[in-house]
């Protein structure tokens, strides 16, 4: 029993399975209830109103937060136009101090926000030990290192006089966060606001209010009061509240095109600018020379098709359209299918589990559904198709099999998002036919080729209409690589050096240092 | 001559649902959404929330209320008739609740041929 104990981490049970968060033992605690946090603080919400919080692994309710209103964002907005002068005016060394030390703090904590993340979304904790939580922290660390070499510029129009270009915060910024990366869209998004000097007042999803407001008790004394400001409720009122709201210089927004559209018409109505990311059908392709060896190659283009998987499917790049070469295709997807067939699944809390819960009822409900229409419009399932029957604990979460429907590509299932663990995969004869089929979406977001020529790959990369085309490779978010959307995908860039530019004004000051009138007058 | 073919009906939960909200609040109107998180559902405003683009396809009406659906998804999704129902639980994102605790969604039915000429001879397919 001893030899079990010392080799078991702390929080976790003897079968090696993390303890859910508020239960004895486990690594996070879980108060009955959260308020917003605002100005650094706190703050009940005004009208004394609390929502459910469920976690998806069970269904069940753990614990409740504010179900904010209007007035909770004032309050919001009052805190961060509070701090806006004294953080934008802050020195660089300041601003990329705080950053990292929120890393750190991050970093120091990397375990129990996992598991928060984890029961908090649904998604297996082995995603969030090993990608959430460390791209989170990276992504503070690229920021503040970004900020202190973003450099203005200074034009010498003629030898008198010099146009110098400076950038300014924008001030207070609103932000709205998607369910899907609670804590890794957060980072997103708060990280080049926070560095480009302004504050902010951040939505998060309403099926995941909770895992930020841990990750703001873990940063709470590092961010000035006001700079960093959370307001939980549905979105309905408190998102329009804050994106409608005259006091923000500036938008972000991640979630759906209907919404994205909305959010943009509030931008328009105030004249302020907007970032909306807003989904996609990405098409990952696999030429047929992936099978000339059997090799580390292939096992990774294998790899590469079963990522439809990662985070069961609630991606907005997630690559639910496969594109299989027919020569190869019977060969391929006999490989694919044995690696579908031996994903785990089960409670996310242990880091052996593979694929865990969808984020809710909801989503699963529409997931049931897009797989009856697939089988209405003649797509044929070959493997999966139905909700996973869990017991015990899980007998009330959301499970959903990994699926894989054949069919093609005018049908809904490969033009839509299911934002499941729903694969579409058809079949395509060359480049040209590969190229097409790829292109015949709304969406342009992600899209994956998988080839051992070099040049074919290239011109694939170029000719796909989506703002990243991984190559060789898929599901890979670092900092520091442009993320954002084609067509209907949506409008602007995250997780680069430019989104500094996207959260600051340009300020010009043109100076002559001539002596000499124009003379017009 | 044909029977009409709707390419947007709703269940009578859904038609009560509708009723409820208008009398609670005024006139609602629908857009069907797509993309990421809460992709798939319809999103209900109140009349005149939502700015309709010159390009958006007005499907129809239920209960005396407009849906809508951006043209692009139109041409993907026009093989099929949206069925507006009621589900269960507060509604995600930003769509008016189809009240208390539950959310309005869309399920499909593909078109058979039939109902697919009915409506392509209507110049509507």
């Amino acid at each position: 029993m001893a030899v079990v104990e010392e080799v078991v981490e702390s929080g976790m049970t003897p079968e090696g399975v993390f303890i859910a968060p508020g239960q004895a033992g486990s690594l996070v605690e879980v108060q009955p209830r959260y308020g917003n946090f605002i100005g650094g603080r706190w703050v009940p919400p005004t009208k004394g109103q609390y929502m459910q919080n469920l976690s998806p692994v069970t269904g069940h309710a753990f614990t409740e937060v504010a179900r904010s209103s209007a007035e909770d964002v004032e309050l919001a907005l009052d805190a961060a136009h509070a701090a806006k002068d004294a953080w934008g005016e802050s020195s660089l060394t300041e601003r990329a101090t705080v950053l990292n030390a929120v890393a750190d703090a991050i970093e120091a904590n990397l375990t129990m926000l996992a598991v928060a993340e984890s029961w908090e979304n649904g998604k297996p904790v082995r995603e969030t030990l090993a990608a959430d939580i460390p791209l989170a922290v990276d992504h503070f660390r690229y920021f503040a290192g970004a900020t202190r070499s973003l450099q203005g510029s200074s034009t010498e129009i003629d030898k008198d006089t010099v146009a110098y270009h400076f950038h300014e915060p924008l001030g207070v910024v609103g932000q709205i966060i998607p369910f899907n990366f609670p804590l890794l869209m957060a980072a997103w998004k708060i990280a080049p606001a926070l560095a480009a000097g302004n504050c902010t007042v951040v939505k998060p999803a309403s099926p995941t209010p909770w895992s930020i407001l841990k990750l703001a008790e873990v940063i709470a004394d590092i961010v000035p009061p006001g700079v960093l400001n959370i307001v939980t409720g549905p979105g309905g009122e408190i998102g329009k509240a804050l994106a409608s709201s005259p006091r923000i210089a500036k938008i972000g927004f991640t979630g759906e095109t209907t919404t994205g559209r909305l959010i943009m018409q509030y931008a328009a109505e105030n004249l302020i600018p907007s970032t909306v990311e807003l989904g996609g059908k990405s098409p990952n392709i696999f030429f047929a020379d992936v099978m000339d060896h059997d090799d580390r190659y292939l096992d990774k283009a294998i790899e590469g098709l079963v990522l439809y998987a990662f985070n069961k499917g609630e991606v907005c790049t997630c690559p639910s359209r496969a594109l299989v070469q027919e020569s190869v295709y019977d060969r391929f997807m006999e490989r694919c299918l044995d690696r579908i067939g031996r994903i785990t699944q089960g409670n996310p809390l242990d880091p052996t589990v593979m694929i865990g819960a969808q984020n809710s009822a909801q989503q699963l409900e529409k997931i049931t559904g897009y797989v009856d229409i697939g089988l209405q419009e003649g797509a044929r399932v070959l493997i999966g198709g139905e909700r996973t029957p869990l017991g015990g604990d899980l007998v009330d979460g959301y499970y959903f099999e990994p699926t894989v429907m054949k069919g093609t590509n005018d049908m809904r299932i490969f033009q839509e998002e299911i934002f499941g663990p729903v694969l579409a995969v058809t079949t395509f004869k060359d480049e040209a036919d590969a190229l097409r089929i790829a292109n015949d979406t709304l969406y342009g977001l992600g899209a994956g080729v998988w080839t051992r020529d070099g040049n074919r790959a290239y011109r694939m990369g170029r000719a796909i209409k989506a703002g990243r085309v991984w190559t060789n490779c898929y599901h890979l978010y670092p900092a520091g690589a442009a993320f954002g959307g084609y067509k209907i995908s949506g409008v602007g860039r995250e997780n680069h050096l430019m989104m500094l530019e996207h959260y600051s004004q340009t300020k010009n000051l043109l100076v002559s240092y001539s002596d000499e009138p124009l003379g017009f007058f | 001559m044909s029977a009409p073919v709707e390419r947007i009906v709703a269940t009578p939960s859904a038609r009560e649902a509708i009723a409820e909200v208008t009398a609670d609040g005024g006139p609602i109107m629908f857009f069907q959404s797509g993309g990421c998180c809460d992709g798939s559902l319809p999103i209900c405003f109140r009349d005149g929330e939502f700015t309709i683009g010159n390009h958006d396809v007005r499907l129809g009406t239920v209960g005396g209320s407009a849906f809508y659906m951006d043209h692009r998804q139109f041409e993907a999704w026009k093989h099929t008739q949206l069925i507006l129902d009621v589900g269960a639980g507060e509604p995600e994102g930003f769509s008016l609740a189809a009240g208390p605790d539950r959310h309005f969604i869309t399920r499909s039915r593909v078109f058979s041929e039939g109902e697919m000429a009915v409506l392509e001879s209507a110049g509507d397919g």
